[in-house]
């Protein structure tokens, strides 16, 4: 667990961040939102002490991050970048074993990891490993630099807007690969976007920060529904806030008893697209299924609907 | 085009050998040259190894230049140490236009003719290209690498050998050659003082009015220098042909 407590960051009388606390769950990713110069990145960087606090304490699993140097942190902790920072002159297989190496591993550890990160990331070792970074798609360089940071297996990952040079397409495909990795190997992610969908799609917790201020910070659903300042409804966004909150909610969790004709939704589908698919067959029901054929019941438009509003 | 340059290299680095090898085999060319029956062929001593303590007094001098441009160039892009970028500019712009036969005046009451003269005038004057490719070299890392570096936890020491020092090795290199290929042709100078070189052939050629003698050695020293250019070039193109800065 990180225990963010009354952090501040003051370059001269400005402050950057000021008395931030926030507690991060084990396990989970956690996004900080923001507009540019809201301090989000500012905030991410104390977390590993790429920018020190001027006031405040980070606590990682009950010890303070103060307490080391701060290059020996960091190796406990993975760091991604918009635009990836790959290192120009090495290979693929040496980027990837950057921090492993800092880190004394011996050279089979290290080689067998960075076999099992390329095939994580679904690039071929026999092809990838020997290449260098301007060799690769920005799609694969965005890979690489994150099975970098997680090469000596963190336990906690700070991404700093990972997917920001990214065309929409890669991006969206960028975004499923994260969540499964999260899910694989259970790290800690914490990342830092301007983009409300991006923190949608991806965060359990988002955090919203505007000045140096965290103004909210919870469950997506609850800062669409409860928005504690009106920064944060216009963050959101008001025209399609039900919308978002139908997106938040999958087909699974409301279905209902009972069944219906027509081909069946998937169970890890959204709400908003059900919907969507509803509204195009031109139906009101519609039956829900988990991938491995089990029915979960039905979904209709009135349950749907019943789900997009606040309450 | 890239054959007919090569071709056109090793015909120049042969011929070359080949003077300095046996250079009585080119007396008929040069007998033109001369008046009264004088020598076609440097005769006062071996060319080849004037060539050579040439070339060695080059390298001395420019390994020096190298160890003190490069630190220096280390030093000024340090944070701690960008105070010190005006004044190690302006000493290292003094070395490169405060001309080597003036520092050779200076030099020779302090520490005597011969060969130590000359290296401090080459090293002077030698310093600023490889000073001002590493600030280039080093300032060219790109933002995202350095942090990227940093956010993986090297230290500043580790950042510097392993990330920032081989992305400027290209600019670095650069430097190096341009300085190596100024001071081959500026060594001739170090004759005047007594030092060994081909600068004995050209300054023997204007004493006993022998225009061979001057051809000889001025054609030697043009030719290792454009010999040395092409060569470090080719080296480094091969050892970075790897490396795309992004």
């Amino acid at each position: 667990m990180i225990s963010v407590d009354n952090l501040s960051k003051q370059y001269g009388a400005t402050p950057v961040v000021d008395r931030v606390s926030m507690s991060i769950e084990r396990n989970s990713i956690t996004v900080i939102v923001g507009t540019s110069g809201s301090g989000k990145s500012t905030l991410l960087r104390m977390i590993n002490r790429l920018v020190e606090p001027t006031s405040g304490r980070v606590l990682i699993d009950g010890n303070d991050t103060a307490a080391e140097p701060p290059h020996l942190l960091r190796r406990r902790i993975g760091y991604v970048i918009q635009g990836h920072g790959l290192f120009p002159h090495r290979t693929v297989a040496e980027n990837i074993a950057t921090v492993p190496r800092l880190l004394g591993w011996e050279a089979a550890r290290i080689r067998a990891r960075v076999d099992e990160l390329l095939q994580v990331f679904q690039l071929e070792p026999a092809e990838f490993a020997g290449k260098f970074p301007h060799q690769l798609s920005g799609g694969q360089q965005q890979r690489v630099g994150v099975a970098r940071a997680l090469a000596a297996e963190p336990a906690v990952l700070l991404m700093d807007e990972p997917f920001g040079a990214l065309d929409p397409i890669i991006r969206a495909k960028a975004q499923e690969d994260l969540l499964d990795i999260q899910r694989r190997f259970g790290t800690t992610i914490v990342l830092v976007t301007h983009d409300m969908d991006e923190a949608f799609r991806l965060g359990q917790r988002v955090a919203v920060m505007s000045h140096g201020c965290m103004l909210q910070y919870d469950r997506p659903a609850v800062l669409l529904t409860r928005p504690a300042d009106p920064f944060v409804s216009r963050m959101t966004g008001i025209a399609d806030r039900a919308m978002r909150l139908l997106s938040l909610t999958t087909a699974g969790e409301a279905a209902v008893p009972g069944s219906a004709d027509g081909p069946a939704i998937p169970a890890s589908a959204s709400l908003r697209d059900a919907l969507s698919e509803l509204v195009w067959r031109g139906v009101e029901s519609a039956p829900v299924m988990q991938r491995d054929g089990t029915s979960c019941g039905r979904l209709t438009v009135a349950t749907i609907l019943a789900r997009g509003r606040p309450g | 085009m890239q054959a007919a340059a090569t071709v056109l290299r090793l015909a120049a680095l042969g011929l070359l050998a080949a003077f300095l090898w046996v250079p009585q085999s080119f007396a008929p060319l040069f007998e033109p040259l001369t008046q009264y029956g004088a020598p076609p062929i440097y005769d006062q001593g071996n060319l080849l190894t004037l060539a050579l303590a040439q070339l060695g007094t080059v390298c001395c001098a420019a390994a020096a230049s190298t160890i003190v441009a490069v630190a220096l160039g280390i030093v000024v892009t340090r944070a701690s140490g960008a105070q010190f970028l005006p004044l190690s500019r302006s000493l290292v712009n003094i070395g490169q236009t405060f001309p080597p036969v003036a520092v050779l005046a200076i030099a020779v009451p302090l520490v005597g003719f011969g060969l130590k003269p000359t290296l401090i005038a080459l090293f002077a004057y030698g310093l600023l290209p490889i000073f001002e490719n590493t600030i280039s070299g080093l300032r060219s890392c790109p933002p995202a690498v350095m942090e990227a570096a940093s956010g993986m936890g090297m230290s500043a020491r580790q950042r510097l050998w392993s990330i920032e020092l081989p992305l400027a090795m290209p600019l670095i290199l650069e430097g190096i050659r341009i300085s190596l290929v100024i001071n081959v042709g500026t060594a001739a100078i170090g004759s005047t003082v007594g030092a060994k070189g081909l600068g004995e052939v050209i300054i023997a050629g204007l004493l006993s009015n022998n225009t061979a003698f001057i051809l000889q050695g001025g054609l030697v020293t043009g030719l290792m220098a454009i010999l040395l250019y092409d060569a470090m070039a080719a080296v480094e193109r091969r050892l970075f042909r790897t490396v795309h800065v992004a």
